[in-house]
């Protein structure tokens, strides 16, 4: 049986680029929510963003590459090269035909579609760029990477909305499990933050308004959230067979030891009001990764600050733990980070990780009010230091696509 | 005689190239000396289009393969006068 093993982390987000910046504000509870400036947001409901300031890729991508990128593919890139560095990996000593790369975005290259929508209305479709399709689809990240560190193994990008990243990790948890690659690039890349991108969010009331308070908007779980925050970024991990990595003296963070998936097919941006199909996620994350109820220590939500989610998440994980729902600690890193869409499921991947390795479990911010509906222990405002033997990672997309990985220490 | 036609030229093949404007003479050839692939040479043409408000149908596009007959061809449709 192949174990998995987490060897290397790429961190590009709002609270910091590269993982001991990232991990610093995270525990700290310092969140990256503000004010949008890339564009005016005036106009829109809401306005605030976990928008990137003051991070250029120059340093890892030539600038000429990267104009043949969409802002998406440049954070994708940035943080597989992050986090291959951050394993320290000697591509001489490795086989590529047997190294692959699953990095996904939910959206891909929108900024690269608005604006060559522009030009085809403006200008006609003559001059429409020739980079368009290779820009905007959401599977360039992982070709590029694969480019980049010419690795010939298995390539997808698996995309399921919010949770494209976590399918992404699980699939290629899957494929070096089952053989197909002894080491996998994996994880994902958003880069929403776009007029079109923002109003498309606005106009399904799903974002929170709180526009005079951006650093206290995403409040997961408690009584006065009032929708998710979005934000950008990319989180990638380097997965890698147990034996490989201990051959090659590789530092481990955590085993990857179970990915669990299951559909609502309920309602196309609605989460199961009894949170049954989130559970059965859970559930089969277990089963698969062999944990019992009592074995988890840590759960990191998806916890949105929608009304909807953070219920009926709840439900779900009372649901798959029954008596034991009560004793898990349970946090949101998007309460810190807002929601970076296809790339969460990645940088909360990292977040496992980091808090089995380092036994402290990041907060959920902004938590002031409980919620009747919500009455679990969320971990609230202040960091806890405490073993995770095992930690189950949530992410769910519009669709009802539902995934669980389960992690646990080695 | 340098002319206004080829330092707007060279400026467009130095922006979307992103090369040095010393290696943009006019024997250079887009793809063998300045790195252009296929679809940086079709960006590269409807930038020119852009510039100088021109048509360049794909037939005599294909033929512009260095900077020398870029401006060749520019300054044959008239627009050095420009």
């Amino acid at each position: 049986m192949r174990r998995v093993v987490v060897t290397g982390l790429g961190v590009v987000s709002p609270i910091g680029c590269g993982v001991a910046a990232f991990w610093e504000r995270l525990t700290s509870g310092v969140g990256g929510i503000s004010r949008i400036d890339r564009f005016d947001p005036s106009a829109f409901s809401s306005q605030i963003a976990g928008q990137i300031r003051d991070f250029s890729a120059d340093a890892l991508i030539p600038s000429k590459e990267q104009r043949r990128m969409d802002l998406f593919s440049v954070y994708g890139v940035s943080a597989a090269k992050l986090a291959v560095a951050d394993a320290g990996i000697d591509w001489a000593t490795i086989d590529r035909e047997r190294c692959g790369v699953a990095v996904s975005s939910g959206i891909g290259g929108i900024q690269t579609l608005s604006d060559e929508l522009t030009v085809l209305q403006e200008k006609g479709p003559r001059r429409v760029s020739p980079f368009l399709v290779p820009q905007m689809i959401v599977n360039m990240p992982a070709g590029l990477i694969a480019i980049e560190f010419g690795l010939k193994g298995p390539n997808f990008a698996t995309v399921t909305a919010c949770a494209s990243a976590l399918h992404s990790i699980g699939h290629a948890f899957r494929a070096i499990n089952h053989g197909d690659a002894d080491l996998m690039v994996a994880g994902g890349a958003e880069a929403p933050i776009t007029p079109i991108g923002l109003a498309g969010f606005c106009s399904m009331r799903a974002l929170s308004t709180r526009n005079d308070d951006p650093a206290h908007a995403c409040r997961p779980f408690d009584k006065d959230r009032d929708g998710f925050v979005m934000s950008e970024g990319a989180g990638v991990v380097i997965l890698e067979e147990y034996e490989h990595a201990v051959t090659r003296g590789a530092v481990i963070y955590a085993e990857v030891a179970g990915f669990g998936m299951s559909c609502d097919a309920n309602h196309i941006t609605a989460p199961c009001e009894d949170g049954a199909g989130a559970a059965r996620a859970m559930l089969a994350a277990m089963h698969d990764a062999g944990l019992s109820r009592d074995d988890v220590d840590y759960i990191n939500a998806h916890g949105t600050s929608t009304p909807m989610n953070d219920k009926c998440e709840t439900a779900a994980i009372k649901g798959a733990f029954g008596e034991q729902a009560k004793r898990v600690m349970i946090s949101s890193t998007k309460s810190v980070t807002g929601h970076m869409l296809g790339a969460a499921g990645g940088i909360e991947s990292i977040v496992c990780a980091l808090a089995i390795k380092h036994g402290v479990i990041p907060p959920t911010i902004n938590y002031t009010t409980p919620d009747p509906d919500c009455d679990l222990d969320y971990v609230p405002n202040t960091a806890r230091t405490h073993t995770v033997r095992a930690c189950l990672n949530n992410s769910f997309g519009f669709g009802g696509h539902n995934g669980c990985l389960a992690f646990k220490r080695v | 005689m340098a002319n206004k036609l080829e330092e707007r030229v060279k400026a467009i093949i130095v922006e979307q190239l992103g090369v040095n404007a010393e290696q943009v003479t006019p024997e250079a050839s887009f793809i063998d000396d300045l790195g252009a692939d296929s679809l940086d040479t079709v960006e590269l043409i409807m930038a020119f289009e852009e510039e100088f408000g021109a048509e360049i149908p794909d037939d005599e596009a294909e033929k512009l393969t260095s900077v020398g007959k870029v401006i060749e061809y520019l300054a044959a449709k008239g627009f050095d006068k420009e």
